[in-house]
């Protein structure tokens, strides 16, 4: 029997939604509350991240999402507050983990893409040398094993393998962030953060990083936490938005609802105010 | 009622072996920390000595400390015996502690030595004192010491690995010739001090003490006896000695050990024993002096 469009049955969003969200979670934070002095940076934050999509989070400068990221990336403590990802090995708040087993489980499970990428790299080393860092700390010792699967990490991440040996410093910008793309994803990392990765880049080569991305993703499944203020960004890349305004999450939903439907006022204005 | 002057000692116008009684002691302490953590660096107060800073006064503080009048004392800078800060050394360490000065590896009780370790296998009784110029192997991949400190309490060494990473791709090989980090007993890596890649071998599982001591840096370290010391490695790239073994000796005719290059004035260069008494021996013995050459490390040019 041929289906015609029409007879299918109704394709499911190339997401598959449903599935996702009957999984566990892999991340889950939940109360978290920060202050810098007087300021308070986040107040009340929960988040939730379940395995294969994209949570974007979206605010205006100073509205704590970066903090929020530092936050899963163990960088920061918070004040109070629960954190707990789904990965081998690990139970309980991960922020009552010491100083070791942080960076650890961050160098084995999480990947970081900052925005500066002065933050992310070593410039005077070789950019497959950058990637292969990762694997060093993950205790590989093989140099040809450092050397294939840095070059493999470069080659995911569209990154010209004729320069794999050169320096940061010698590289664009828009390679320098293919470089901490392939160093995040060197050992294929449960969940892969991303600091606003393309502001700063000039439009046609934001969209080939977003390009990679997003091939990334569909290939690999990758749990990515995207922080952006350029809702262009936020549109093309996320299955699911929160919204962050004062430190406070004032919206979140799934990223069609929020972009056609934006209920909170900030939501709006922020929606609209997009040229 | 009891004087003070009954309660303390008659006065001295110096005290043996030139350092006061509690910086030795003090000194003492730190090596003893230092063996009983090998290849920690363990602070210490280093004193002043009649010597700048960076010429050896971090081994000299641990030779006047470990020093009786009984020790035979052997000074090495650059494999020499008779240079002049070898000299000047071995005569202040003669002269304030009335130990004998040698130039003979077999008989020294204490070796101090600059960028070398002698050709002659050390035994049990025997200390080697390394001057250290820069305890920080992390240095060149951390500046800032606060942090190297927790890298070495967490083993987060990946980094030195990424410096010989670096250095196979530029240059097809591992560059790294002098102050070879190495990883003693499995735990801390340390430098050597700057001794050649040649001489690391001989610190692995060897039956004497090693006190790396740096002055200027305030930095005590040992590899006590019967301790591995691995230098870093890819498990697939083996650490690899310099390519000394068919080099020989112009002055002794010997061959197989660590040479010194002479560059001559035609453009070639000849090359002559790195170790001078060894070769002085080398030389006695061809022509006819019963001579005694201890057992080496290297025979033909291969560790043993």
């Amino acid at each position: 029997m041929t289906l015609y469009p029409m007879d299918a049955p109704a394709q499911s969003p190339t997401r598959d939604l449903p599935r996702l969200m009957s999984a566990a979670p892999i991340l889950s934070m939940t109360g978290i509350n920060r202050r810098f002095g007087t300021v308070v940076a986040l107040q009340d934050v929960s988040a939730t991240v379940y395995p294969g999509e994209v949570l974007g989070i979206v605010g205006e400068s100073g509205s704590g999402k970066s903090t929020l990221l530092r936050m899963m990336n163990l960088e920061d403590s918070p004040d109070s507050g629960d954190y707990r990802l789904a990965i081998p090995g690990s139970a309980g708040n991960l922020f009552d983990l010491d100083r070791y087993a942080r960076r650890m489980l961050c160098a084995r499970h999480i990947g970081i893409v900052y925005q500066n990428p002065h933050l992310g790299l070593l410039m005077e080393n070789s950019s497959s040398g950058n990637v292969a860092e990762r694997l060093l700390i993950a205790g590989e010792r093989r140099f040809s094993v450092l050397r294939s699967r840095a070059r493999e990490a470069l080659d995911a991440s569209e990154f010209p393998l004729e320069r794999m040996d050169a320096r940061p410093v010698e590289l664009s910008g828009g390679m320098q962030q293919r470089v901490q793309l392939a160093k995040a994803i060197a050992l294929e990392p449960a969940l892969l953060l991303l600091d606003e990765p393309t502001t700063g880049l000039d439009v046609s080569v934001q969209a080939l990083v977003l390009d990679t991305l997003k091939r990334l993703q569909r290939d690999r499944a990758i749990t990515m936490v995207l922080v952006s203020h350029d809702l262009g960004v936020i549109r093309t890349m996320a299955d699911r938005v929160m919204v962050m305004r004062k430190g406070r999450v004032v919206e979140e939903g799934l990223a069609d609802q929020i972009f056609q439907d934006p209920q909170h006022p900030y939501t709006q204005a922020l929606v609209h105010a997009k040229l | 009622m009891t004087a003070l002057g009954e309660l303390t000692r008659p006065w001295q116008a110096m005290s043996y072996g030139f350092l006061d009684p509690s910086a030795k002691r003090e000194l003492r302490r730190a090596m003893l920390k230092a063996v009983a953590v090998p290849g920690c660096q363990i602070p210490y107060a280093s004193r002043e000595v009649p010597m700048a800073r960076g010429w050896g006064t971090g081994g000299l503080q641990v030779t006047l400390t470990l020093v009786n009048p009984g020790s035979v004392v052997k000074v090495i800078d650059q494999g020499a015996d008779d240079s002049v800060n070898a000299v000047s050394i071995r005569q202040f360490v003669e002269k304030v502690t009335g130990a004998r000065g040698t130039w003979d590896t077999q008989e020294a009780t204490i070796l101090q030595s600059r960028h070398r370790i002698p050709e002659e296998m050390l035994r049990e009784d025997q200390i080697l004192v390394l001057q250290v110029p820069n305890p920080e192997p992390l240095r060149p991949v951390q500046p800032n010491m606060s942090v190297a400190r927790q890298m070495h309490a967490d083993a987060d060494y990946g980094r030195l690995w990424l410096v010989l990473y670096e250095q196979i791709v530029r240059s097809g090989r591992i560059m790294q010739g002098a102050s070879y980090p190495a990883m003693v007993n499995g735990r801390h890596v340390m430098t050597p001090s700057p001794i050649p890649r040649w001489d690391l071998p001989k610190l692995n599982m060897s039956r004497h003490l090693t006190l790396l001591s740096a002055g200027r840096e305030k930095r005590i370290f040992a590899v006590p006896p019967f301790t591995r010391v691995e230098p870093l490695a890819f498990a697939d790239i083996p650490f690899r000695v310099e390519d000394h073994a068919s080099l020989v000796c112009h002055r002794s005719g010997v061959t197989g050990f660590f040479m010194n290059e002479i560059p001559q004035t035609g453009g070639d260069s000849r090359h002559e024993l790195s170790d001078s008494h060894f070769g002085i021996k080398a030389i006695r013995r061809a022509e006819g002096e019963a001579v005694e050459i201890g057992a080496t490390w290297y025979r033909n040019g291969a560790m043993t």
